[in-house]
């Protein structure tokens, strides 16, 4: 019964028709699943614009953010200024583009750091189970309990803004989705035969963890964190809004819109540029972890 | 001969996938008359159901008919709107599902929902429709069907939701009545029952039966005509009977002798395996699209397509050389080898002992009315031996705790009791407090292929991990010895980077014993390895692991649900019920009577592959009980045909020693048994081993 695969492999070749369609590889796979997804492609590509002005911002921008020039104060918008310019000659599109920098590093890495540090409570509270994972489950949920804005308002009103407690405050809010997200997979995984398999040859727990658990929670852990990621953009312009975020004189959207606040009968555009410039970078990374859902996690489910 | 009720000519349907257009069903043919039942056999993805939905028209949203004519009665069903379509489902049409509970929904009272039926089609007012429900209940021989129809879905057991399907299918006596795999999802037990059921049905009522299965013995039990379907198109159409003595298609042949036979001797001949997979209906082979596969094949067939024609009154073929194709008897003969002969010399010692292992689970307390917490029997007091170089077989209905049992030998789920002890010395109860080399000694193949390999991790990390682990290999040694377990499990080398997505079920489950067997342990533990695949994928599965057994002499512990797979594999047998083990022996004497009331059940309830025998139509009312309300006496009781009266119900059974190693566990005098079982014997002997 030594079968003879090569055997086997030539009696087939004497039938192959034409050209196989070839199962795509996974990547390719999700972009093709992506491309017949308008929506989800026109938030990525938003975002990816985004992004490439968050790192090429300055070099991009026409004119200096900090540059003053009374002639134009409040002036509407004009080729020369095409989002118009504040009371004191700034030019708005600038300070918008500049400004991209402070919302993509303080979400950006408020969320990295939640993601890490929720992930770490979400694999071990999971697998070990019992009483410390209610413990810790509960105390999660008292975090959640509040009402975000409020905890970070009381968070930093205490530490006091700085773009380092910005992302603390970040991080704190959003541990306990991202551990409750990772900590749902490692119950669905835990008991699965593979990671039975491993316990019974021996594995230690943190092989068991970091090798045959997580890399199985990362599609929907990528989602969530994607899904954090377009919260922490509001978040942040919301607290620099009520002045506890990014601090003057660095360009903030937030903080743009507090300051359009006394210009708003003369001069709407003021706050309607940088609104509008939060809203569509919200709703593109909203469309874009959508996607991203919708692309990894067909069904709703898992793989 | 009558007009056909449901008619089906050069049907084809198209699937639009992400891939592309799949064409799933191609040019099929077939008539199903009154009081008869068309089997549809053929492995998974041979488009069986697509057929039947795609002839009703009830199909995916991706899924067209393109081509063919569908009639039912003489109606054209084809061009008919989606009015009158939805008229004729569930009218004129009835289809049962695989699984009773997901046809059902789970929040309306069964009454409630079937006689929505009656009104919606029948035209009747609540009351006429409650009678009728109540009529139809006590035609599917539903035991007191006003309280059933007070019932949830969840509170009805899988056999009797099952029934409950059937009638609410039949309310409104269909033209046409489609069955998809209603029993597959059910125990052996209740699965007789149903069948019973379906057959009787079949007399009383006009419908027209259109029966998908993939298994080989359930045919046998209900169709009248089968049809045998290999990736989109019939291979071969025949009477039951014709078809299984004189198959004319090399593939069925294969088929069939991909089954065990049920044959209680210690010799073991090999199973007929059928290399390669089912093709992909986008990657069909130029010329005959089984000759890539086929034993038969010539040069000649790889030119042209053979068309399903006539070979013998009634009886088609898709084959050149059907007049080749010998009869089944002769070709398993030629198709297969002796691989375990008669045991000879001194019994092997011992492996593995259990003594009196106990497996108790907490149960959650009451929280409000504060009742005390009983304790689930899951496993209450197994005692089994597995000696060395043999397969010790567990058989039982789901819930009878035999998967328990493997769990607590090797470690994953302690015994709360007991001893468990190899060769002699005890084991801790918990995988976590063996040493290594006590863990490398017992492995594990589970059930579910598709959860047993990390999805994120390729094959050859698979099988390498343990040898580097357990077996203290460098990396470099570890790879080559991968690539040795590779080929002793029948996988190209080329598999070792492959992830476990790109491999089919049976490719999986070749890579979960090769990563048993990696640890070169003495004991492996099958917890249905094979239950979830193809027959063919389950024969060369057999085939393998009983060819490895030789080679390495490991020991099995085979656990399975299947009777035909456990008598093939195993040396020994154990029956477990509830907990317990009702009988354990060798596996002939297990097999021959007497038996003990459980075993000659179970026996008799298995679907067997072979029109001609005929088994005693003993049947189990009811389901294994919940492990918590263990029955007094005799845990086997309640449900027991041969029951003594009130010495079953209060007192333990003895165990009665039979000849050979062979003992009972039943109040009944082995004599007794013998006596009773031998007056019909389960199955007519001589016929089963022709």
């Amino acid at each position: 019964m030594t079968d003879s695969i090569v055997a086997e492999e030539e009696a087939l070749s004497g039938f192959r028709a034409q050209t196989p369609m070839d199962r795509p590889k996974t990547w390719r796979l999700y972009w093709r699943r992506l491309k017949k997804r308008p929506a989800a492609l026109v938030g990525t590509i938003i975002f990816c614009v985004f992004l490439f002005l968050a790192v090429f911002g300055p070099w991009v921008a026409p004119y200096d953010y900090q540059a003053q020039n009374v002639k134009v104060r409040l002036d509407a918008p004009s080729l020369s200024h095409p989002f118009g310019a504040d009371q004191f000659g700034r030019d708005i599109f600038s300070r918008i583009i500049v400004g991209t920098r402070n919302i993509f590093l303080i979400g950006g890495f408020g969320t990295l750091v939640a993601v890490i540090i929720g992930t770490a409570i979400g694999l071990a509270s999971g697998y070990v189970g019992g009483a410390s994972d209610e413990v810790v489950m509960r105390l999660l949920d008292v975090l959640l309990s509040f009402p975000s804005l409020l905890l970070a308002l009381v968070l930093l009103s205490t530490v006091g803004p700085s773009n380092f407690n910005l992302v603390l405050v970040v991080a704190v809010l959003y541990i306990p989705m991202v551990a409750r997200v990772v900590r749902s997979m490692v119950l669905d995984l835990k008991n699965k035969e593979f990671v039975e398999a491993a316990r019974v040859r021996g594995e230690k727990r943190s092989y068991i963890l970091f090798r045959e658990i997580l890399p199985n929670s990362l599609p929907p852990l990528l989602v969530e964190a994607s899904m954090r990621f377009s919260y922490s953009i509001f978040l942040v312009a919301s607290l620099g809004y009520l002045g506890l975020g990014v601090q003057p004189p660095s360009p903030d959207w937030g903080l743009q819109i507090n300051d359009a606040r006394n210009f708003l009968p003369i001069a709407p555009w003021l706050l309607l540029f940088p609104a509008c410039t939060i809203a569509v970078l919200v709703v593109s990374t909203n469309l874009m972890s959508d996607g991203l859902r919708q692309v990894m996690l067909p069904g709703g489910g898992r793989n | 001969m009558a007009r056909p009720v449901f008619e089906i000519e050069g049907l084809h349907i198209d699937y639009a996938t992400e891939l592309g257009v799949l064409h799933a069903v191609r040019d099929v043919s077939l008539a199903v008359h009154e009081h008869e039942s068309f089997g549809l056999v053929g492995e998974s993805g041979s488009g069986k159901s697509t057929l039947a939905m795609g002839a009703i028209r009830y199909l995916a949203s991706n899924g067209t008919v393109t081509e063919g004519s569908v009639r039912l009665n003489g109606v054209e069903l084809l061009g008919l709107s989606g009015k009158a379509l939805r008229e004729l489902w569930g009218s004129r049409i009835g289809v049962v599902y695989q699984s009773p509970l997901s046809a059902l929904n789970p929040s309306i009272v069964i009454g409630k929902q079937l006689a929505e039926v009656a009104c919606q089609h029948l035209g009747m007012d609540q009351a006429q429709a409650r009678t009728r429900v109540t009529e139809m209940l006590t035609k599917v021989a539903m035991p007191d069907p006003e309280a059933v129809m007070r019932r949830y879905p969840h509170q009805l057991s899988g056999g009797m939701l099952q029934r409950c399907v059937i009638a609410m299918a039949l309310m409104t006596d269909p033209s046409l009545l489609i069955m998809d795999e209603p029993t597959t999802a059910l125990d052996v037990t209740t699965q007789a029952v149903v069948l019973d059921l379906v057959a009787d049905l079949k007399r009383e009522f006009d419908s027209a039966i259109l029966y998908i299965t993939h298994d080989l013995g359930v045919i046998t039990k209900i169709c009248d005509r089968v049809g045998v379907m290999y990736a989109g198109e019939f291979m071969e159409q025949a009477e039951l009977r014709e078809l299984f003595k004189r198959p004319r298609h090399p593939y069925t042949l294969d088929l069939l002798g991909c089954v065990p036979r049920f044959d209680p001797t210690p010799q073991k001949r090999s199973l007929v395996t059928i290399p390669g997979a089912i093709p992909r209906v986008d990657e069909l082979p130029r010329g005959c699209i089984f000759g890539p596969r086929c034993g038969f094949v010539e040069e000649a067939c790889k030119a042209a397509r053979p068309p399903l024609a006539e070979v013998a009154a009634a009886h088609l073929s898709a084959c050149r050389r059907w007049a080749d194709v010998p009869p089944p008897a002769e070709y398993l003969r030629e198709a297969t080898e002796a691989v375990r002969a008669e045991a000879e010399g001194a019994r092997p010692g011992v492996l593995v002992a259990a003594d009196g292992t106990q497996v108790h689970f907490k149960s959650a307390k009451g929280l409000v009315r504060g009742r005390t917490a009983r304790p689930i029997r899951a496993v209450d007091g197994v005692d089994l031996e597995v000696r060395v170089g043999q397969t010790l077989g567990v058989v039982g209905e789901s819930g009878s705790g035999k998967t328990t049992v493997a769990r607590a030998i090797i470690g994953l789920t302690p015994a709360t009791g007991g001893e468990i002890t190899l060769h002699g010395k005890p084991l801790p109860r918990s995988a976590g407090k063996r040493p290594r080399a006590t863990l490398r000694e017992i492995q594990m193949v589970f059930q579910n292929p598709d959860a047993s390999l990390n999805p994120t991790r390729s094959v050859g990390d698979a099988i390498m991990r343990p040898l580097t682990l357990l077996g203290g290999l460098g990396r470099h040694e570890a790879k080559g010895r991968a690539g040795e377990l590779l080929a002793a499990v029948s996988l190209p080398v080329s598999y070792f980077d492959r992830l476990p997505h790109e491999l089919s079920g049976g490719e999986k489950q070749r890579v979960a014993i090769a990563r048993a067997f990696a640890a070169e342990p003495e004991l492996i533990l099958c917890d249905e390895p094979i239950s979830s695949l193809d027959v063919s994928v389950q024969g060369s599965l057999m085939n393998l692991l009983m060819k490895l057994q030789v080679e390495k002499s490991t020991s099995y512990v085979f656990i399975s649900h299947d009777l035909s797979a456990v008598q093939h594999l195993s040396d020994a047998i154990a029956v477990v019920y509830l907990g317990h083990v009702m009988e354990i022996g060798d596996a002939v004497r297990v097999l021959t009577p007497p038996f003990h009331p459980y075993t000659e059940a179970l026996l008799s309830a298995v679907p067997l592959a072979d029109p001609d025998v005929k088994q005693k139509p003993i049947r189990l009312g009811g389901s294994v009980p919940s492990a918590m309300d263990v029955p007094p006496g005799c845990r086997f009781h309640p449900r027991c045909p041969r029951r003594l009266g009130d010495l079953c119900r209060e007192q333990e059974p003895p165990w009665r020693d039979g000849e050979g190693e062979h003992r009972i566990y039943c109040h009944i005098p082995l004599d007794e048994l013998a006596r009773l079982q031998a007056e019909t014997l389960v199955l007519a002997a001589a016929e089963a081993g022709a």
